[in-house]
């Protein structure tokens, strides 16, 4: 096993075009790492620089001690789970996953040993003899994963697996990844768009955006305290309200002339100047009165069964409320909205950073 | 979802396929037809008479050792062209596959040959292997080689492989080309990591993923050696010397028109049609099957 350490990666294509802006980053051997970000952020290229799959540009990539930048992908000791599986297919699923083991003259009798003990695990036994186009989406997966499995590689690297998958099948194996991955304790690296599929999976969360880190943390240190703007609309779902203000004071901004109390808020910010004010939809009490409280205009209601989504404004600018089914009459057209000190975030309009206590 | 177009009127459609049917019936099934009943009759010296003799010609043409000859011939004409502008084909193509600098240039150059008329590129070939006024000639001379193809059969066919080879690679060669661009790139990026060097790639995932290509291609090569590389043929050796390099359908030409003989050669027509039907029946048995492997 080994870790996977970046030290300032970047990735240049033809035309200077910078895709991955000098990344630096710790991956501890056996965790579970996921880069997530909106299409083209770079993380796919990095994930890509890290198999060998691209050339590096610049900085470093280190596989346990070893700098592997001049390491061809097949000497690097990882194996890698394709968005598109990537079977080989005029093979059966028995030669997908012994392929990779013939290539390096494994005994016969050793790779049998390991492809069964796979497809025990993953659950394909009865699969072996046939082709990948005789096997559903899932299993194909499936097999994807046990040819990463048996070479039992130093890293694993996924590139967005579960994304051909539909809606139900995705839940499933996501979870089957995480118990498998903490099964085998292997360090795994993990790239996807979707922010549920990043945060259930990950101990390590990496937010990117635009070629670069945003915010490097546990999944809920990342919910709870995102250091940008970008990664506070980015990470939850329904995203964050985002709603212009002005400091008040310490510890106090307003919105639309509605006074709201803040814990976590920096120090020696001149009051009267522009701060952004963001609040999770979930972290608003629709209907209470506290000490800060926010009157919202209703537009319209989404039901989504357990919970409902009130869409409307507050102080002129789009705000959702995401509420338990019953608690606000649905035909509600105003509401007044309790905010806890400890629930809102504040931001830099100009760097869009975080304005929380240092 | 399924579109049709809807005619009010009966004879429209009627009307619609009347020109496709009547080429193919002026120009296919007539002929054809033509061919077999010529086939069963012979003709008098100056073509003022002619008379059924049945099989007569069959029985004739079975009992000529030329005809063996020019099956072998062809076999071997046919089994080398395939071979070579496969090959070299699939060569080139796995080359322009790779991002090029001037690929789209390259490329088109390749296409060009296939352009050119049988009978012109014979003609180009036997002006550069022509014994006496032939450029590449003088220097296999000069490295000692006896080089005459239009004394020795061996040369000749050599030369008719080659000109018939060239023109045929553009065609392999797009074709295989489009292969290799459907093969999922990161099929090829999985066995790199499974840890295959390119060879090794090459044989155990590409050239399989290829294989429903190449075996449309030997069917549409071996067709095309057939058939059409009379043009080359006739130009660059005329099926000598001594009718050695004379394949089926040149044999057809040679007893027909030169040699006079119209039942036997009309003979010969219907069973190459028979081999193009069993032929196209082959290609189209196992080549429309969408998945090979």
């Amino acid at each position: 096993m080994a870790g996977v350490t970046l030290d300032t990666v970047r990735k240049v294509y033809a035309g200077n075009v910078e895709a991955v802006k000098g990344v630096s980053l710790g991956i501890e051997d056996g965790s579970f790492c996921v880069l997530v970000g909106p299409s083209g952020c770079g993380k796919s290229t990095l994930l890509r620089m890290i198999a060998g799959l691209e050339t590096i540009s610049g900085g470093e990539v280190k596989i346990g001690n070893r700098v592997v930048n001049q390491v061809e992908p097949a000497d690097r000791d990882i194996a890698m789970v394709f968005q598109n599986y990537a079977l080989y297919p005029h093979m059966s699923v028995y030669d997908n996953m012994a392929y990779g083991l013939k290539n390096r003259g494994t005994p016969k009798d050793e790779i049998e040993k390991r492809v069964k003990e796979a497809a025990r695990i993953l659950a394909i036994e009865p699969f072996l003899t046939r082709k990948p186009r005789a096997l559903s989406g899932g299993q194909r997966q499936r097999v994807a994963m046990g040819r990463a499995i048996v070479r039992k590689p130093q890293v694993f690297l996924f590139d967005e697996p579960l994304s051909n998958l539909d809606a139900k099948l995705r839940v499933q194996m996501r979870v089957e990844i995480k118990r498998l991955q903490r099964a085998l304790g292997v360090t795994s690296i993990y790239v996807t768009h979707d922010q549920v599929e990043a945060m259930t999976l990950s101990d390590k969360l990496v937010v990117m955006s635009g070629g670069q880190i945003e915010q490097v943390g546990t999944p809920a240190e990342v919910y709870r305290r995102p250091e940008t703007r970008f990664v506070a609309t980015f990470i939850g779902s329904p995203p964050m309200n985002i709603l212009p203000g002005t400091v008040e004071g310490p510890g106090r901004v307003s919105v639309g002339g509605q006074s709201i109390a803040v814990t976590d808020m920096r120090d020696g910010l001149t009051p009267g100047s522009a701060i952004e004010v963001g609040l999770r939809p979930e972290d608003v009490q629709a209907g209470g009165t506290g000490a800060s409280s926010l009157s919202m205009d209703v537009d319209f209601v989404e039901e989504l069964g357990a919970t409902q989504l009130f869409h409307g404004k507050v102080a002129g600018a789009e705000f959702v409320v995401q509420a338990s089914t019953g608690q606000i009459a649905a035909d509600t057209r105003k509401l007044t909205l309790a905010v806890d000190p400890a629930n809102v975030h504040l931001f830099d309009p100009q760097t869009t950073k975080r304005l929380g206590r240092v | 979802m399924e579109k049709r177009a809807l005619f009010s009127s009966k004879t429209l459609p009627y009307m619609l396929l009347l020109p496709q049917m009547a080429i193919t019936l002026i120009f296919f099934y007539w002929p054809a037809s033509q061919a077999i009943w010529q086939s069963f009759l012979l003709e008098d010296a100056f073509g003022l008479s002619s008379e059924f003799v049945g099989f007569e010609n069959y029985r004739a043409l079975f009992g000529q050792p030329e005809y063996y000859r020019a099956m072998v011939t062809t076999g071997v004409f046919s089994a080398a062209v395939a071979f070579l502008s496969l090959s070299l084909a699939l060569l080139l193509a796995s080359q322009a596959d790779k991002q090029l600098r001037f690929g789209q240039g390259y490329k088109t150059l390749l296409i060009w040959p296939y352009a050119v008329a049988p009978a012109i590129a014979g003609v180009l070939w036997i002006f550069m292997f022509h014994p006496t006024l032939g450029m590449v000639s003088g220097p296999i001379r000069a490295m000692g080689v006896n080089w005459n193809p239009m004394l020795n059969a061996n040369h000749a066919m050599i030369l008719l492989v080659l000109s018939a080879t060239w023109k045929q690679v553009s065609y392999n060669f797009l074709f295989f080309l489009a292969g290799l661009q459907a093969i999922p790139k990161s099929v090829i990026e999985a066995a790199a990591i499974d840890g295959s060097g390119p060879m090794r790639r090459f044989w155990t995932i590409i050239f399989p993923l290829l294989s429903p290509t190449t075996f449309f291609l030997i069917v549409v090569t071996i067709v095309y050696v057939f058939f059409e590389t009379f043009g080359i043929i006739d130009a660059v050796t005329g099926g000598g010397p001594a009718g050695q390099t004379t394949t089926l359908v040149y044999k057809v030409y040679a007893d027909g028109r030169l040699g006079g003989d119209l039942g036997g050669s009309a003979a010969q027509s219907v069973i190459l049609m028979v081999i193009v039907i069993a032929l196209t029946a082959i290609q189209f048995r196992y080549v429309e099957r969408k998945v090979q492997y």
